[in-house]
């Protein structure tokens, strides 16, 4: 009895060590993780971020500089909270208006112009609005309004920099973006809440319109079969992305060496010219426009 | 590729598993103090720990991310973004249920076997355990579905570890990944080496169950 008791025990400590040690090594990993300084985080939009081009062009800077990028991928809005609270170093987003305000409030150092795609209008093929062969971008969502009755319109309406764009344009265009929102009773006008791939993808299901940036739609064209682009070329339609460093007056642990050496590095002549040179299926996805 | 598939489902195992295991540690002996003795307020405690069942993924990532914040009240221990941040979160989610379907399955057995152990004369640890082990297949089914909520969980993780590839990318996270790019093949690949993963666990757990775990 004393001797399986012994046993018994010795079995209980070991499952106990082996916890502890669980426990001990987890502490001392991220302890050695959070004294690093080599280590910058990077805050980017979904959109960006799957189109394949950070993975391209991002080992280049961690080559040069000798430091490990940790990119984290989400919406506009959430890329711009993470700065704010000091959880990111530097931004890589696409909506000029709230970038700027991001570095009015003192939040970011300065933004740079990084480059830029095109944002589309898509829609089913027969184009029941009528939506082709509009003058501007503000005709043709006056099309859309018009048509309401016959045909559905699919919005990220998640707080991203193309439902920003998207807002604008229909404020551009003479309506109050609120009211259209408040008509989602109305069965034409759907606020997803979704990523871009989801939104093309839930139009495509419901023969529905959408605006989309055109990197998307073309790596998912397959997929969604059924949607063809109805309008673009509008200047009002580039879709500018913009790098900003955060600013580490707001939060002393924002890595800010680093952040800066980021925009730099990704207004260089060469990187710009690696992005002009990213292709997916033979299509140029960016155009490289930092003014150097 | 192939790399990139191993390390997000050893991080994925490691993450997961951890997380189970640290919980199951604090709420395996909770779950059988609260089945084992009657207390003033334990049918609230259950009712408490029951609701948390169904505590949202994605609020609990939300709780952890504004604690880790650099903003946070502990910003200052850089966790955010970290796999150590992972493990925290699921912990938070697995806690409730390996607590409460413990103290379940320790207090179905608990009355009768408590009282023969006490007989022949068994003092209290003795006690526990003889009655931990009698419900170990509730308990074991409880470390279970602790497990498999953990291994299937993405909100949290996607939350408060960021999906960033090399450090905290882990199978259901890449899973998100991969549909939103379309790459629906390589998703449902990810989703299978998740249920094989799961598979293996479960089986390891059942041979535990069936024979019992002499601690």
């Amino acid at each position: 009895m004393v001797g399986i008791r012994k046993v018994q025990h010795r079995k209980f400590i070991t499952v106990l060590v082996v916890l502890a040690l669980i426990t001990a090594g987890l502490a001392a990993w991220w302890y050695i993780e959070s004294k690093r300084d080599d280590i910058l985080v990077l805050a980017t939009t979904t959109s960006t971020y799957d189109s394949g081009l950070l993975d391209e062009i991002v080992p280049d800077f961690e080559e040069t500089y000798g430091v490990r990028v940790k990119t984290i991928a989400m919406g506009t809005g959430q890329a711009l909270e993470l700065g704010r609270n000091g959880d990111a170093d530097v931004i890589l987003v696409h909506a000029p208006e709230r970038e700027e305000e991001f570095v009015e409030e003192g939040y970011g150092k300065y933004r740079y112009e990084v480059m830029y795609n095109e944002f589309v209008l898509v829609g089913p093929e027969d184009d029941p609005a009528g939506v082709r062969g509009s003058q501007d971008v503000s005709e043709a969502f006056n099309r859309l309004y018009e048509n309401r009755g016959s045909i559905t319109f699919c919005s990220r309406g998640d707080d991203s920099g193309t439902h920003i764009k998207e807002i604008e344009l229909w404020e551009d265009a003479g309506f109050d973006h609120d009211e259209i929102d408040s008509q989602a009773h109305s069965h034409w006008y759907k606020s997803l809440g979704q990523g871009m791939g989801d939104t093309l993808r839930t139009a495509n299901e419901l023969d529905g319109y959408a605006l989309t940036d055109e990197a998307t739609y073309i790596s998912l064209k397959e997929e969604v079969s059924g949607l063809d682009i109805h309008f673009s070329g509008d200047q009002e339609l580039f879709n500018q992305y913009g790098v900003i460093p955060v600013c580490e007056n707001m939060n002393p642990n924002v890595n800010n060496e680093l952040g800066e050496e980021f925009a730099s590095w990704i207004v260089s002549e060469e990187v710009q010219d690696m992005i002009d040179n990213y292709i997916i299926d033979g299509e140029k996805i960016f155009t490289a426009n930092a003014q150097i | 590729m192939a790399s990139d598939l191993l390390h997000v489902t050893v991080l994925s195992i490691f993450v997961s598993v951890s997380a189970t295991l640290l919980a199951s540690a604090m709420a395996v002996p909770l779950g059988t103090v609260m089945g084992l003795h009657k207390f003033r307020g334990r049918e609230v405690v259950k009712t408490f720990t029951y609701t948390l069942y169904g505590f949202p993924p994605v609020v609990a990532g939300l709780l952890i991310y504004l604690l880790l914040s650099q903003r946070g009240p502990l910003g200052s221990l850089n966790l955010l973004f970290t796999p150590a941040a992972m493990i925290l979160a699921q912990m938070v989610l697995v806690f409730p249920i390996i607590t409460g379907l413990t103290m379940s399955s320790v207090s179905q057995v608990a009355g009768e076997v408590k009282e023969t152990a006490m007989t022949l004369g068994a003092d209290r640890w003795q006690t526990a355990k003889t009655v931990l082990n009698e419900a170990r297949i509730g308990v074991i089914s409880a470390i279970m579905v602790g497990f498999g909520r953990a291994i299937a969980e993405v909100g949290a993780v996607l939350m408060v570890g960021g999906n960033i590839r090399w450090h905290t990318r882990v199978l259901t996270t890449a899973i998100v990944l991969e549909t939103r790019r379309g790459n629906f093949e390589y998703a449902l690949v990810l989703g299978a080496v998740l249920l094989t993963v799961a598979l293996i666990v479960f089986f390891v757990l059942k041979r535990y169950q069936d024979k019992g775990v002499k601690i």
